[in-house]
């Protein structure tokens, strides 16, 4: 079982760091898109194996349901070149690659340093959907009802600054 | 399973989208770069969920979720503006504010 989990972990791991290098390194916005739901997927997949059932489901739903279509109407909207397009980059790209090192050296030293080898706990808490909503409807509520108030001015901003007059 | 693999899966995924933040010029293609930072938020949020065995995690990165959308639709909206006004989304061109 546990074998099983760290095969599968490996293999979607590898697959996401994969997705994510080419979304940051292709040279086509669209190719970028697909890239990135490959990302998107294999975080749903991971929180599956995290045992967050519910997470992943709203992540497929919201990213990849609705942030993708988004992303692609925005591609097409602003008329990015369908295919290949030299002009993705800074002239200065190349200071990207020495900062994200820095900062990922600087991550895993931390991490390895408090976490160590410091195992999940083999039983795991089973969070059902239901604990999520008297989480969300109990303590969570005040947060929710800001959030929900967040979205509509970003519903209501989207609109103001998108339609044409 | 550790508790690193997770993190440290996460951490890539961040550096990663920061690299894509720094480098990207198009507009679009740095908030995908954006999302992966907010992904990257997320799996550390669920693995910190598993690891204590508390509902919270997952709560929050539900939240997370749902700001990441609103910011992804007035973003884009964003975008689709500059194109609009400028014919270009090269956010190199975008230099009113310099001194």
């Amino acid at each position: 079982m546990l074998i099983a989990q760290n095969i599968s972990f490996a293999i979607i791991a590898a697959v996401m760091i994969v997705g994510a290098i080419r979304v940051v390194t292709t040279s086509n916005v669209v190719h970028g898109a697909l890239w990135l739901v490959v990302v998107l997927a294999g975080a749903a997949a991971q929180y599956v194996l995290l045992a967050a059932e519910f997470v992943a489901v709203t992540q497929v739903l919201v990213y990849i349901g609705a942030v993708m279509v988004l992303f692609l109407f925005g591609t097409m909207l602003t008329r990015s070149r369908i295919g290949r397009d030299s002009g993705l980059n800074n002239t200065y790209w190349k200071l990207g690659i020495p900062v994200a090192l820095a900062l990922f050296a600087a991550m895993a030293i931390a991490l390895v340093d408090s976490f160590g080898s410091e195992k999940m706990p083999a039983d795991g808490a089973i969070v059902n959907t239901q604990q999520i909503s008297d989480q969300i409807f109990g303590p969570y509520l005040l947060p929710f009802w800001a959030l929900s108030f967040v979205l509509l001015a970003a519903v209501i901003g989207a609109i103001v600054l998108a339609r044409k007059d | 399973m550790f508790v690193n693999q997770f993190l440290i899966l996460a951490a890539i995924l961040f550096c990663i989208g920061v690299y894509g933040v720094i480098a990207r010029k198009n507009g679009v293609m740095v908030l995908m770069a954006i999302e992966l930072i907010l992904n990257a938020v997320n799996l550390n949020l669920i693995a910190f969920s598993m690891r204590n065995g508390s509902v919270d995690g997952q709560t929050f990165a539900l939240f997370v979720i749902a700001v990441a959308a609103a910011e992804v639709g007035v973003g884009l909206s964003l975008v689709l503006l500059i194109y609009r006004n400028r014919r270009t989304i090269s956010l190199d061109d975008l230099s009113e504010m310099k001194g």
